[in-house]
């Protein structure tokens, strides 16, 4: 049980993360023009942070199950 | 290849392996052998969220606006992570409840409410058929699309063409039966169907891999790799729009952006279709601590190529007038791939078949559970005889729901869906589902929530919804007037449905799900605190908010005095079920609580709500609450059981407080038991640390005795004398050890007779003359009576005295040593003083001298020659006589011991 209260509070502070890195005004800080290797400096953020979400959720799930 | 009849044929041919899979899923689900019970199979089949709108929807947006379609993905995303907070809480109210849609949820959560299951069906209703119409407009246009090659043609308006001939009509004909089949095969009352969803999980692997390989194709053989791409794009002053996030670019705003993230985190859980997959036909709870990663990583991989798509499309055919929607099968068309064509075709079929029939079963079942069933059922005719069999007529009454909403799909496509894009379609749904919100999550998480408010709430947000989105479609298809849209109704502008008070700065979509979700939320809590729950909503809120805690025996309402004849419930249960199965749920429900109902004619209150569960799983539970009522005799709580109930209370809290006194009490006798183990550790200790003291010197006195065997005579007498004294030494103090031991057991029997204590003082003092004499200690008898008569055992009082006299000359400095005895009454007592003139005790010391051994441990100094247990004992045995002694003292003026004893009498 104590596990599993673990496994919920971090996932709902990864979800409190990501609400705030989703949104305004953190996207609005990205240099809009900006290219990393050619590619707008937005969709690498967006992607980049998608990713590593999902493994936080899977690592912080795996924890669990490992338990 | 890509004629006409290859495409049926090959279409047909792929229809046919989903039911082939469906038909083996649901043969393995009768042999209890699920092939889906597995998260991955549930993560997979999660992904029917992913449609023909994240197919080729997702594609025309970002070509249109850039990165404005992926907070529909990023949303679920982030759900994933609350998932196991709201969505594992939801499907363990589910099962428990045996709820089967997400109507039943809101009206069995809100006191199986009637009115709140048909308001929430018809919202579903409404909300889902324009989503049902975007399937269909997007199966029918890719079809048009890919028949009209090698040529590459957008689709013509399809409202011109007599509905016979459309393909889409006969497309929404094969979905109806497929549904058909696979969902209303048989009645179950955990509304399950593990062969559809078998197909639902294959039709996902099929859609992404469709969708990759037209992403891999676009990306590396059409361009030179996702830079290439990007390269190309930054090139144009058109694409390079697309790269950022400003509205003033044509791009969606922030609040657009927060809009649709909060709009899809409802949708993933919400939307019946997923409601259904992820809640009514999960088969393990744990399943989702995996399909929480899995699921958003299926997302993240089908949405990699949906911008080197869009990209691709926009930069090859540049101006050309070909619908953005469609790139994905375009552009291997242009490039002759007709083989890869056919199979995005397929994919797209897949994504947008796959949520159809889905969507329709749970549609069905809804609409058969929560508005047809209870219609019928308080019909007068029903009221009667409500008994009959009921499964043939649930199962027709939900095909023909199926019909009914794919008919109503296809019409909305034809009427309406023609003029909107595959996205803006979807997102009308999708702020129509977010009305559920604050009712489901209200639901788990706040008891107080009421009836009322939940009805008020939903009716209020479906109004404000319907006007500010269905009211621009419907004047936009010329059904209403233009001049609504303009200036307003009546020219009130201030009512224009796209800037509800003259509401700025907000799409089309954000500005409905603004004012619906606010309008919805503050009904819902301001009715909810303004209204009273009935008892049977505060008993359904008690089981969905506490639902962890009730889960282990989910039996409700021990108050609800429910009973009713078993026969009847049996031929209820028939009625439903069929007779085989109604049988086994009641033998099921004896053998679990150990009971014979056989022999019975009335049913318990927990076999009437079982049984309510049971059919409630069928029909929905407000079906099933009113079937089982019409069998049921409910007694009303009278006094005599309030006051039952009230006194089992009260008994309890007493019980509480009496368990709460007996541990205090329990805490207290262990700590003392503690306590007494570490003295008895701590004596054992010193007692032996005291016997090791003679012994050693015996020992090492005999050793020498034995290796010197010549020793003179003076020098051995010496010795033997030396060892003759220790061990009497020993005998002493085993003897006392053994005393004190008995003592303190109580072990001890005090011979009480009437002892005069003058003559116990002259006893003692003889007894100690050989030692005062030795040690040149004078002791001085003052006895001012010659008679004080205590009772009292006389060798105890002998030996008190011996051991407090044999002190005092321990601590008498020699030569000079004296000691006073003093007898004599005083306040009605005897009183003895024995005073000596020592060097005295240490105040700090002085209430530890009656301790055990406390000389023997303190005064290393000294080699103490007792003991260290006489005052000890001595202490014992005036206790035992009712008495009292102590010491009084000062450093440098000798100690005064004292004892007071009763006098006979």
């Amino acid at each position: 049980m104590t596990f599993e209260r673990m496994m919920r509070r971090r996932l709902i502070a990864l979800f409190l993360f990501s609400v705030v890195l989703f949104s305004y005004p953190i996207m609005s800080l990205l240099p809009q023009e900006f290219l990393v290797f050619g590619f707008p400096l937005l969709y690498v953020y967006l992607f980049l942070l998608w990713t590593v979400l999902i493994v936080a959720i899977a690592l912080i799930s795996r924890a669990q199950s490992v338990k | 290849m890509l004629n006409t009849g290859t495409i049926l044929f090959i279409s047909f041919a792929y229809l046919s392996l989903l039911f082939a899979i469906a038909y083996f899923g649901d043969k393995r689900a009768d042999q209890r052998r699920s092939i889906i019970s597995n998260p991955y199979i549930y993560a997979l089949s999660l992904a029917v969220y992913c449609t023909a709108w994240t197919f080729y929807g997702s594609v025309g947006m970002a070509a249109r606006s850039g990165i404005g379609f992926l907070p529909i993905y990023l949303g679920p995303t982030m759900m994933a992570m609350l998932g196991w907070l709201v969505l594992r809480k939801i499907i363990r109210i589910s099962k428990i409840h045996h709820i089967t849609s997400i109507a039943d949820w809101i009206a069995s959560r809100y006191g199986k409410s009637m009115a709140l299951g048909m308001i929430a069906t018809i919202i579903a209703v409404l909300g889902v058929v324009p989503y049902i119409s975007l399937q269909l407009k997007a199966i029918s246009n890719s079809l048009m699309i890919l028949r009209g090659y090698p040529a590459i043609s957008s689709p013509a308006h399809v409202a011109a063409a007599p509905f016979f001939a459309d393909m889409a009509f006969y497309i929404t004909i094969v979905l109806a039966v497929f549904a058909i089949l696979f969902g209303t095969r048989h009645l179950d009352a955990t509304e399950r169907h593990e062969g559809l969803v078998a197909a639902i999980a294959f039709e996902s692997i099929v859609k992404l891999a469709a969708f990759l390989a037209v992403g891999v194709f676009v990306t590396y053989m059409v361009f030179n790799g996702f830079g290439d791409i990007a390269a190309q794009a930054n090139g144009q002053e058109m694409l390079r729009k697309l790269f950022v996030m400003s509205p003033a670019q044509g791009n969606l705003s922030y609040t657009d952006w927060g809009t649709y993230l909060f709009i899809s985190m409802m949708a993933v859980v919400f939307l019946p279709r997923q409601f259904q997959v992820a809640v009514v036909e999960n088969v393990n709870e744990h399943h989702l601590s995996k399909a929480i990663w899995l699921f958003p990583l299926y997302l993240l991989a089908i949405n990699i190529f949906v911008l080197p798509i869009a990209f691709g499309g926009r930069l090859h055919f540049q101006d050309q007038a070909v619908d953005p929607d469609f790139f994905s099968l375009l552009l291997p068309m242009v490039f002759h791939k007709e083989a890869l064509a056919l199979f995005v075709f397929i994919g797209g079929t897949s994504a947008a078949t796959g949520m159809v029939v889905v969507e329709t079963v749970a549609m069905s079942t809804m609409i058969c559970n929560e508005l047809v069933m209870p219609v019928i059922l308080r019909l007068p005719l029903q009221r009667q005889a409500p008994r009959g069999d009921m499964s043939r007529l649930i199962l027709r009454v939900r095909r023909a729901a199926i019909v009914l909403v794919l008919l109503l799909g296809y019409a909305y496509f034809r009427f309406v869906g023609e003029f909107y894009t595959l996205v803006s379609i979807g997102l009308t749904s999708f702020s129509a589902i977010a009305q559920f919100a604050p009712a489901i999550i209200g639901g788990i998480f706040w008891r107080e929530g009421t009836r009322a408010g939940a009805i008020s709430g939903l009716a209020a947000g479906f109004v404000v919804w319907s006007y500010t989105l269905i009211v621009p479609a419907l004047c936009q298809t010329g059904i209403l007037p233009m001049s609504l849209m303009t200036s307003g109704p009546f020219g009130l502008s201030w009512l224009n449905p796209h800037h509800l008070f003259g509401l700025q700065g907000f799409n089309q979509i954000s500005h409905a799900v603004f004012w619906s979700t606010l309008v919805n939320l503050s009904m819902y809590v301001g009715v909810s605190v303004l209204t009273k729950p009935t008892a049977l909503e505060h008993t359904q809120a008690a089981l969905f908010v506490d639902v962890f805690k009730f889960s282990e025996r989910a039996d409700d309402s021990p108050y609800r005095r429910i009973t009713a004849y078993i026969p009847d419930l049996k031929s209820l249960l028939a009625g439903v079920l069929g007779k085989a199965r109604a049988e086994s749920v009641l033998a099921g429900y004896a053998r679990q609580h150990e009971i014979d109902i056989m022999g019975e004619l009335n049913a318990d209150p927990g076999l009437v709500s079982h049984a309510e569960k049971v059919l409630g799983g069928v029909i929905g539970s407000v079906s099933a609450h009113v079937l089982v009522a019409s069998v049921v005799k409910e007694e009303p709580l009278g006094i005599q059981e309030v006051m039952e109930i009230l006194d089992e209370t009260r008994q309890a809290i007493a019980y509480g407080r009496e368990l709460e006194r007996v541990t205090a009490e329990l805490k207290a006798a262990n700590q003392k038991l503690k306590a007494l183990d570490t003295m008895k550790d701590e004596f054992i200790a010193t007692v032996t640390h005291e016997l090791r003291t003679p012994l050693t010197s015996i020992r090492s006195l005999t050793g020498i005795l034995h290796d010197n065997p010549n020793l003179e005579a003076p020098q051995r007498q010496r010795f033997t004398g030396i060892i003759i004294q220790e061990g009497e030494r020993l005998t002493r103090l085993i003897n006392q050890v053994l005393d004190f031991q008995r003592l303190e057991l109580d072990k001890v029997e005090m011979q009480m007779a009437p002892v005069d204590l003058a003559e116990v003082i002259r006893d003692a003092v003889d007894s100690t003359k050989l030692m005062a004499a030795e040690s040149k200690v004078h002791v001085f008898l003052y006895l001012k009576e010659q008679k004080v008569m205590v009772p009292g055992d006389r060798d105890r009082l002998i030996q008190v005295m011996l051991n407090l006299i044999s002190n005092g000359i321990k601590f008498c400095p020699p030569e000079t040593g004296a000691i006073d005895i003093k007898l004599y009454r005083e306040d009605g007592l005897a009183r003895i003083d024995v005073q000596d003139n020592g060097p005295g005790i240490r105040p700090e010391d002085q209430p530890l001298v009656f301790e055990r051994f406390w000389q023997a441990h303190n005064r290393k100094d000294r080699r103490p020659s007792g003991s260290g247990l006489g005052l000890a004992i001595a202490k014992q045995i005036v206790d035992r006589h009712q008495g009292n002694l102590w010491v009084v003292s000062e450093v440098g003026r000798g100690s005064t011991f004292s004892l007071t004893l009763p006098l006979v009498g």
